[in-house]
Order: C-alpha cells, then sequence, then structure tokens
C-alpha cells in the first residue's frame, strides 16, 4: 500500500496550491494590515468585519457567491472573459482566487496584531534618523513584525491545506487541476476505501500537528492575541 | 559658527491640554526646558521635532523655516538628533547596528573617525555588538544618545534623557552629556523636570507651565530672578561660572575666582585655569552686616542687595544680592531682613556655608 498515482497528484496540486495562495496572501496582507494597524479612519471597522467574514461563514455559502461571481454572467467572470482568459470557476486559478479570500483573515491579523504591538515609538525614532516613510517601513516595520508574518505564512498555508468546501463549489473534482487531498480523502471514503483514505489523512493530521506543534513551542508566542 | 536663532511659536490642543508657546532664543550651548510634568515640555520639544502637528505653528531656524502656514518640513529631514526619555533602540539592530542605521542616513557623510570618535565620547566600545536587550538602561541611553549625535544634527533634542534612570545611573550619564556640551558644537535643547540637571548643563533656561512660557533667558539671571515663576523650595539657588585659580594641598581645598569675588572650597581634583560652574543654594547663604573673622564660615563676600521678596513660607524672604555683576539668592527670615534693615542698594556681607563645583 502507500500513496496511488492519483494520491500524489492531489499532493503535489494541494502543496502548489498554498504555497501560492500564501506567497499571494502576504503580498495582499501586507498593506492591509499595515493600513488597519495605523488608520483613523471611520470605516476601519466596516473593512475589519468584510474581511473576518471567512472566518463565521459556512464555506458554501463563500463559495456559492464566489462562484456567481466568478462565473460566465458574474461581474469578475465578465471580466476575466474580456480579458481573454476565460472563466475562473473549476480551473485552478479560480481555486487560487478563492483560497486568497477565504484565508485572508488568518493572514492580516497576526500581521496587523505584529504591527500594532509595535507601536508609534520605533517610527518617530526612524524619523529622527532621517529614515522616510518607505524606508521606515522596509527597514523597521517590517523586521519588527517579522514574527507577525511567520505566524501569518503558517496559518495562511496550513488553513489553506485544510480547505474543503469552497473547493467542492468552485473547483469541483477534476484530477491534477483542482482535485485537493481533501477532496481525493472524501472520494475514497464515498467508494469505501477506508485504507487509501487513512493514508492521506493520517498524513494530514500528522503534518499539521508538526506545524502547529513548531509554532506553538517557539519561544515568543506567535498566534493570534 | 554663526549665531542662530531658533523661533518658534506654536499653539497645540489636546484633551485637557493647551501648548501655546512663543519662543525667539540664540540655539546655542544647552537650552533647558524647564517646568513640572505636564507642563508641557514635552509636547513643545515634540513639536520642533515635527513629531507632532500643531493646529498653529511656526518654527524656524538659522532663518531656515521648518513649519509654517505652508510650509510642513517633516522629521526625517529635518536634520536633527532626538534622544528620547526611555529607551528607543531599534530592538531588531544590535547597538553597532543602531549607529549605523543613523549614520547611513545622515546628510553629510560619517566618516570612519568621527564614527570613532562619538563612540570613545560615550565610551561605547565595548558593548556595540551587543542586542538592546542585553544593555543596562545606562548603556542603552549612552548608544542612544551616540546614535543621535552620530548623523551631525544641526540640533540635539533630549527628552528627559536621565528621568527613567535610578540615582547611579544618572550619575554614570551626567558626566558624558557635560563632555558633549563642551567638546561638541552642537545646540541641545534639553528637557527636563530637575533643577540640578538643569544647574549643570544650561545656558539658557525656558521655565514652561500649563503649557506657556513663564520665564526665559540665561541661566544664572533668569534662574536668580526673584519671580521666578517655578516653585523650586529647598532647590531655589543661583549658579556661579568660576575659573579655578589655586589648589592648597595642605587643606585639600580648591580657590576659584569669578566676577564679584573668590571661593574656597572642598578640592575637587580640577586643574587650574579650568573653568567651572559652582552651585550655590539660597538656604546656605546667609547675611551679616559686618565681615566676622571668628566664625567657622570659610567664605564671606561683599555684596549689594537688589530685592527683596517673600518666599513660599510668609515668614521667609528671599534677597537677591550683586557681588559685582554675579546675581546670589540668600534666603533668611523676615525678621532677620527687618533686624539688618534690608533694602536695596545697601552694602552687606554674603556668608556663604556650603558651595559645590556641579560641573
Amino acid at each position: 500500500m502507500g500513496f496511488s498515482a492519483a494520491d500524489l497528484q492531489a499532493i503535489w496540486l494541494t502543496l502548489r496550491l498554498a504555497t501560492v495562495v500564501t506567497l499571494m496572501l502576504l503580498l495582499i496582507a501586507t498593506p492591509i494590515a499595515w493600513w488597519l494597524s495605523r488608520t483613523r479612519c471611520r470605516w476601519k471597522g466596516v473593512v475589519s468585519a468584510v474581511i473576518a467574514l471567512p472566518l463565521v461563514l459556512p464555506p458554501t455559502v463563500l463559495g456559492f457567491y464566489l462562484l456567481l461571481a466568478m462565473g460566465p454572467n458574474g461581474p469578475v467572470g465578465q471580466l476575466t472573459q474580456a480579458l481573454g482568459i476565460g472563466t475562473l470557476p473549476f480551473t485552478f486559478w479560480g481555486l487560487v482566487v478563492a483560497s486568497v479570500i477565504y484565508s485572508l483573515p488568518f493572514v492580516v491579523q497576526p500581521i496587523q496584531n505584529a504591527m500594532e504591538a509595535m507601536g508609534e515609538r520605533p517610527l518617530e525614532v526612524a524619523a529622527t534618523l532621517g529614515a522616510g516613510s518607505a524606508d521606515t517601513f522596509f527597514n523597521v516595520v517590517l523586521p519588527l513584525a517579522r514574527p507577525g508574518f511567520v505566524t501569518a505564512a503558517i496559518l495562511g498555508f496550513t488553513h489553506t491545506l485544510g480547505e474543503f468546501g469552497v473547493v467542492l463549489m468552485i473547483g469541483g473534482n477534476i484530477p491534477g487541476a483542482t482535485r485537493v487531498i481533501s477532496v481525493q480523502i472524501y472520494d475514497h471514503v464515498e467508494a469505501m476505501d477506508y485504507a487509501q483514505a487513512h493514508w492521506l489523512a493520517g498524513a494530514m493530521v500528522l503534518f499539521s500537528f508538526a506545524v502547529l506543534a513548531l509554532l506553538y513551542s517557539r519561544k515568543r508566542p506567535l498566534l493570534l492575541k | 559658527m554663526s549665531k542662530s536663532i531658533l523661533s518658534a511659536r506654536f499653539q497645540l490642543d489636546r484633551p485637557g491640554f493647551r501648548l501655546d508657546v512663543d519662543l525667539q532664543l540664540p540655539c546655542r550651548g544647552v537650552i533647558a526646558l524647564f517646568g513640572h510634568s505636564g507642563s508641557g515640555k514635552t509636547s513643545l520639544l515634540r513639536c520642533i521635532a515635527g513629531l507632532e502637528t500643531p493646529r498653529r505653528g511656526k518654527l524656524s531656524l538659522n532663518g531656515e523655516t521648518w513649519q509654517d502656514d505652508n510650509h510642513f518640513v517633516p522629521t526625517h529631514k529635518r536634520r536633527l538628533g532626538y534622544v528620547f526619555q526611555e529607551a528607543s533602540l531599534l530592538p531588531h539592530l544590535s547597538a553597532r547596528g543602531n549607529l549605523n542605521f543613523a549614520a547611513r542616513r545622515a546628510a553629510e557623510v560619517v566618516t570612519e573617525a568621527e564614527h570613532h570618535r562619538i563612540v570613545e565620547l560615550l565610551g561605547i566600545g565595548p558593548m556595540l555588538e551587543r542586542p538592546p536587550a542585553q544593555l543596562s538602561g545606562g548603556e542603552r541611553q549612552r548608544v542612544a544618545i551616540g546614535r543621535a549625535l552620530i548623523s551631525k544634527p544641526r540640533l540635539l533634542l533630549m527628552d528627559e534623557p536621565l528621568a527613567s534612570l535610578d540615582q547611579a545611573r544618572k550619575q554614570e550619564i551626567l558626566p558624558y552629556l557635560e563632555t558633549l556640551k563642551t567638546e561638541l558644537d552642537v545646540p541641545i535643547i534639553y528637557v527636563s523636570h530637575s533643577p540640578d540637571e538643569v544647574a549643570r548643563l544650561a545656558d539658557t533656561l525656558v521655565a514652561m507651565e500649563d503649557g506657556k512660557i513663564v520665564a526665559s533667558g540665561p541661566l544664572t539671571e533668569t534662574l536668580t530672578r526673584l519671580d521666578f515663576p517655578i516653585k523650586l523650595g529647598e532647590e531655589v539657588g543661583s549658579v556661579v561660572e568660576a575659573t579655578v585659580a589655586e589648589r592648597d594641598a595642605q587643606w585639600q581645598l580648591t580657590k576659584v575666582t569669578f566676577d564679584g569675588g573668590e571661593l574656597w572650597l572642598r578640592d575637587s581634583g580640577h586643574a587650574i585655569g579650568r573653568r567651572v560652574r559652582v552651585r550655590v543654594l539660597a538656604r546656605d547663604v546667609s547675611l551679616s552686616l559686618h565681615q566676622h573673622n571668628d566664625t567657622s564660615i570659610v567664605n564671606s563676600l561683599p555684596a549689594v542687595v537688589e530685592e527683596i521678596s517673600t518666599e513660599q513660607h510668609p515668614g521667609m524672604a528671599l534677597v537677591k544680592l550683586k557681588l559685582g555683576n554675579t546675581p546670589l539668592v540668600a534666603r533668611l527670615t523676615h525678621r532677620s531682613a527687618h533686624h539688618l534693615a534690608l533694602a536695596p542698594g545697601k552694602p552687606i556681607w554674603a556668608q556663604i556655608k556650603s558651595v559645590a563645583i556641579i560641573q
């Protein structure tokens, strides 16, 4: 026994998806977290709530609306068609977009917390030493928020690995394109192939445990608040 | 150095507090912003640094405008150094990393020799490789001062740099600050609520209360104003600039001369010819109509009464004297003042019980 070829394909696809999604999330979440940590704008609460929505919504609800939006008649779908890239549902990149939205709060919050925790002082210090705002951001804010980035990356990656509902709604079950580990396990169970399901499910448990154990046992705790 | 003028006018509103100042000062030596906590010293300093954006403000140094109705030069372009009250080293960098952070962003190239000189001046060579978390409070503050100086600022702002340190650490840093004053040609604005620090360091005194400037001028004259608005209690006194003239090895005494006489005090190892600053507290000065030789008091100097006023306690009087051009303040009871028939212009002998070199 062991992993079948289809299992390995699902594992590879899942790792690729989680990596791409994590990188995109770090790029997108950093400016959002920075804005949220410094703004006194009255829309801050609304923006925070929108970003936090995936924490509480059933994945199917999120998947449903994303499917409509990215479908041929949805606004995103019309845009992607106009750009000549077709529609996103049931493609790898459709999964990437959905996963980015789905995991956004898990990445924004640790970074935002780290940026809020450093306070104004390091920024004022940098200014008195002749550093402009971009200089300060890259050479003071980012290094000081590093623990937040580590937490954010780990949470974003593992959360994307574990997603199921959104994938089913938006990606379906296409081998090599959208059939990720969680869907593959579901297929094995549906086919009463429990032994095969055990291999994948057990690997997921071990991997997730190892990563979280690493995260929690660091000297300075990195997790949310 | 050319004569530089600092001109500042700010109105800043904060909940429960209002800063309203208009200040014109020759910007050289050490300018002390002195007052009780909550008097607005730090707010004024932050306005000068550009860290606060006051409702209305005008600020210029040497005729170069940093702020007016249409312009606001951001902090990082003002070429100033700022030492915060509590240690503010960037925690992700070593002591050396903090110095380099400043040096790399300096408007002019910082040479190896200049770098070395700052490190030597503050005695921070042995701790350069350590992260801030492994430095003591005093060491951190010395590195922070070095970091503020290394970029050759045109103005150094210090916000109670000693306030977060215990007495021993204060004594560790004060000599470095005195060295800075004499070694470097950078004007310093120094915020403090400690009369002792002000007496030791300041050349110019700006006293603040409730967000307003209540007195300002050269240290000696301002400190001895009998209407000096901030109540100093036991710390009322004067500061005398003097020169070491003679050292008596047999009795372990030093003679200093100043414009108005000479004083004998405990020998403190200062070389002859050295400029020193001497502090005379009002409570240590008593007055007499005649010169006495049958007293243990060593220093008895002829003076002229200039002004008499009532101290905080109604029974106590403060008497301002002139010894040559040097002002001195004596504290005595109104009864004594009455018995001696003190009045402006009256010649008198000032007996100084105790006097100390503070710098």
